[in-house]
Formats: structure tokens, C-alpha cells, sequence
């Protein structure tokens, strides 16, 4: 039950389709749009928690609890920086920490008068965030399957995926090298579509 | 001498970028990007990484009432900022504004730990020419800032653990090694370092030190940026 047909609505949303809605809740406060992007993103949240460890209890709650900081952050949300779910994965992450630590966590602050050099469209970078996403969802699929693995290990790592590594026994360097690969192609991808562009 | 930058190696962006790295290390490497543009982008690129996995994430199923207890929640918080007082919860987290008193220009994450005036914290001398101020972090590690005098340099030593610089104004020395603002320096037990402040200013330093990671298994060793294969 739950979001069963929602979902399938919600499978729809596309990349800059979240973006507006974004800008509806940060300038309209409009609940619909909020719906939709919570509908679309608070379960992969969860998901995202569930596989961290997370019980289902402390996964809805931190879910929850991020999607009401979307609400409130919206209006910083800066779609030249980060694709909007960028933006939610970070507000997730730093959600999942806050729990985990009850602390403060650091956080980069894109308007910050002391960022050197000062931020804003760089004025090397050719394409915006949402771009990047898909050239890096493309490049991500065409990884060899072993260093898409460790990348969401990297990400993702749970118990299951620990023990998982320890069975396959494989040397902390070939996963090392895999990750280090893995992280080369990715931004050789990102700068070969860019130079396509030119 | 060498004069290019030293940023953080992708270990240690990425283990900040996924979660992995404990307050005093996070603190350092969103300093870090701060100050250097490209491990700035770096850190945005491994975030983009998660972004693009969390949307390929199979969605797990919510409460029923989820959507409604968020709707209640934020009106909650509603009501609470209006009874405060406060403008407008959408405002930017609060930032400093104008020259902050001592004249520093630090990244506004580092701000929000050191207040408006690093003098004022509590420093206290280790030895002629270099001073330590205590950090207040949370879980994990220590972080401080260093000051030494323009021209000291420490004297020879290694460290019992593990130890992270991040240089925050002037600059110094260690060997063959120039470390200016933005840059970071990542020492084990093994290194063993000298450095001397260069420079007409005293170099102000944020070092993180006996960080026990909290990584564990393969792949979280794997981030320690500390250990070497």
C-alpha cells in the first residue's frame, strides 16, 4: 500500500522538473510541489538509510526530517551548484550524521564572502549541474561492474556489504586501485563531454 | 622549493563527501574546499556521485501519513519562528557579516566554531614562537588552531598519531616544502617534520590530530586517507 500509485507519478519526475518545483515551494511556498518531491524523494531517502544500517523506525524519522528541511532550505537551493538531488543526497547525509552524533556537522556555505576564488559559474565549467548528473549517471552505467561496485560501496557501505568484501577477500589494494579507476573515468567522462561541446 | 598547492587527496574528499569522516576531519576538508577551488569541485563532483546513486536507489516504502506528519511538522515550526520572532526560516544559516575583528578572512565553516575573533579564544604558549587554541568539536579527534611566529621553526618531531594541517594564513616551510593558505599537510607516526613559518606573518594553522576514523571495514579503511598502499 503506501505510495504504490503515487509512485508511479512520481518515477516521472524529471530533472528540471524537480528544479521548478524546488523554486515553487522556495518562492510560493506551494504544498503541491512539495508533495511531489516528497513523493519522489523521501522514499529513496529511507532507502538510502535503510541501506546505511538504519532500523525502519530511525529511516522514516530522518527522512522525515529531511524533507522538512527541504521545505525550509529551499530558497538556498542553487541549481548552478547542484542538481536538486545533489542537494537532497547532502541534506540526507548530513541528516543521517546529525543522528548518528547529535553535533553540529560542518557545512560549506556557497555564499561564503571567504571562498577562494569567490563562487559563482566557473567560468571553465560547461555544463550546469543538472548535465553533470546525467553525464555522470551515464558514465556510472558504463563503469566495469567491479569499480561501479566500490563506488557504491563508497557510498553505501552497511554491514552486509562489509561482510560481503570480507568473504570475496579481496586485497584492500585492488579495491583501493578500483575506486581510484573508478573516480578516473568519472571526471574523464565529464571532461571529454565537455570538450565535445566546444 | 616546491610552490604548488597541496590539496586533500581524493581519500579523504571522498570519505568527507560520503559520510565516512568525523567532525574535526570534516571541519578540515570544508575549510579546505573553501580555500581551494579545485578540491571545491572535487568535493561537488563525489556529492553529484551521490546524488545520481540516490535517485537510482529502489524507493522504500514510507508510512501512510508520512506527507502529513512533514505538512504538521513544518507547521509547527512555523508557528515557533513566528512566536521567536524570526523573519524568515528560509534565511541563509546565520553568517557573520563585515570584517570579522581580528582581521582574519576565514571561511565562514570555520567561523561558526572559532566566533568573531580567534585571538580571544583560549590560547596557550608550547614553546617560544608557537601557540595552540583549543577547538570545542564533537564526536572524535581534536582539532585546534596553531600560531607560530614569522621565522619559528618547530623543532624535529613525529607524532603518536595521526596528524592533519590545514594552513589557514602565512605560510611555512617543512623540507623541501612550501604550505600556503588552503593547503594541507597529512602526517603519520612515521613522518617525521620540522616545519618554519615563512613570511613577514605569523602562519595560523588548523590541526586536526588523534582522529580516530570511525571507518570500519574494507572499504572504510579503504577512505582512511592515513594509510598508504
Amino acid at each position: 500500500m503506501g505510495f504504490d500509485r503515487p509512485m508511479t507519478d512520481a518515477l516521472l519526475l524529471d530533472p528540471p522538473t524537480q528544479a521548478s518545483l524546488i523554486r515553487a515551494v522556495a518562492e510560493q511556498r506551494d504544498r503541491d510541489a512539495f508533495g511531489r518531491l516528497f513523493r519522489y524523494f523521501a522514499p529513496r531517502v529511507k532507502a538510502y538509510l535503510l541501506r546505511l544500517g538504519s532500523d525502519d523506525g530511525a529511516a522514516e524519522e530522518i527522512a522525515q526530517e529531511a524533507m522538512v528541511t527541504v521545505w525550509r532550505k529551499a530558497g538556498t537551493f542553487d541549481p548552478s551548484q547542484a542538481s536538486v538531488s545533489t542537494w537532497v543526497f547532502t541534506i540526507a547525509r548530513n541528516k543521517r550524521i546529525d543522528g548518528l552524533r547529535r553535533t553540529r556537522r560542518p557545512e560549506l556555505d556557497p555564499e561564503d564572502p571567504a571562498l577562494r576564488p569567490e563562487a559563482g559559474p566557473a567560468a571553465d565549467r560547461l555544463f550546469d549541474a543538472s548535465q553533470r548528473d546525467e553525464r555522470l549517471r551515464q558514465a556510472l552505467k558504463l563503469l566495469p561492474e567491479e569499480q561501479a561496485e566500490v563506488v557504491r560501496l563508497a557510498f553505501f557501505e552497511d554491514k552486509a556489504h562489509a561482510a560481503i568484501a570480507d568473504e570475496t577477500d579481496l586485497p584492500l589494494g585492488t579495491v583501493k586501485s578500483r575506486l581510484r579507476l573508478a573516480l578516473t573515468r568519472l571526471r574523464r567522462a565529464l571532461a571529454a563531454e565537455g570538450i565535445d561541446q566546444v | 622549493m616546491m610552490m604548488s598547492k597541496h590539496s586533500a587527496p581524493d581519500e579523504l574528499i571522498l570519505a568527507h563527501a560520503t559520510g565516512w569522516l568525523n567532525e574535526p576531519l570534516s571541519l578540515l576538508v570544508e575549510t579546505h574546499a573553501a580555500l581551494n577551488e579545485e578540491s571545491r569541485e572535487r568535493l561537488h563532483e563525489m556529492e553529484a556521485i551521490g546524488g545520481v546513486l540516490l535517485d537510482e536507489l529502489e524507493p522504500a516504502a514510507l508510512r501512510e501519513d508520512a506527507l502529513d506528519a512533514v505538512l504538521n511538522r513544518i507547521d509547527d515550526a512555523a508557528l515557533h519562528d513566528a512566536a521567536d520572532g524570526e523573519p524568515d526560516a528560509l534565511a541563509a544559516p546565520a553568517r557573520p557579516r563585515g570584517v570579522p575583528r581580528d582581521g582574519l578572512e576565514l571561511p565562514a565553516t570555520l567561523r561558526r566554531y572559532v566566533g568573531e575573533d580567534v585571538s580571544a579564544l583560549n590560547w596557550r604558549p608550547l614553546m617560544r614562537g608557537v601557540s595552540e587554541a583549543e577547538i570545542e568539536v564533537g564526536d572524535g579527534g581534536r582539532a585546534r588552531l596553531m600560531r607560530i611566529e614569522a621565522g619559528t621553526m618547530v623543532p624535529r618531531h613525529s607524532h603518536r598519531g595521526q596528524e592533519a594541517t590545514l594552513v589557514l594564513s602565512g605560510a611555512y616551510r617543512d623540507g623541501e616544502l612550501v604550505f600556503a593558505p588552503g593547503d594541507v599537510q597529512l602526517a603519520d607516526p612515521e613522518v617525521d617534520h620540522r616545519p618554519q613559518a615563512i613570511g613577514d606573518t605569523p602562519c595560523l594553522c588548523l590541526v586536526v590530530t588523534d582522529a580516530p576514523l570511525r571507518l570500519t571495514g574494507p572499504v572504510g579503511r579503504l577512505l582512511n586517507p592515513f594509510i598508504k598502499l
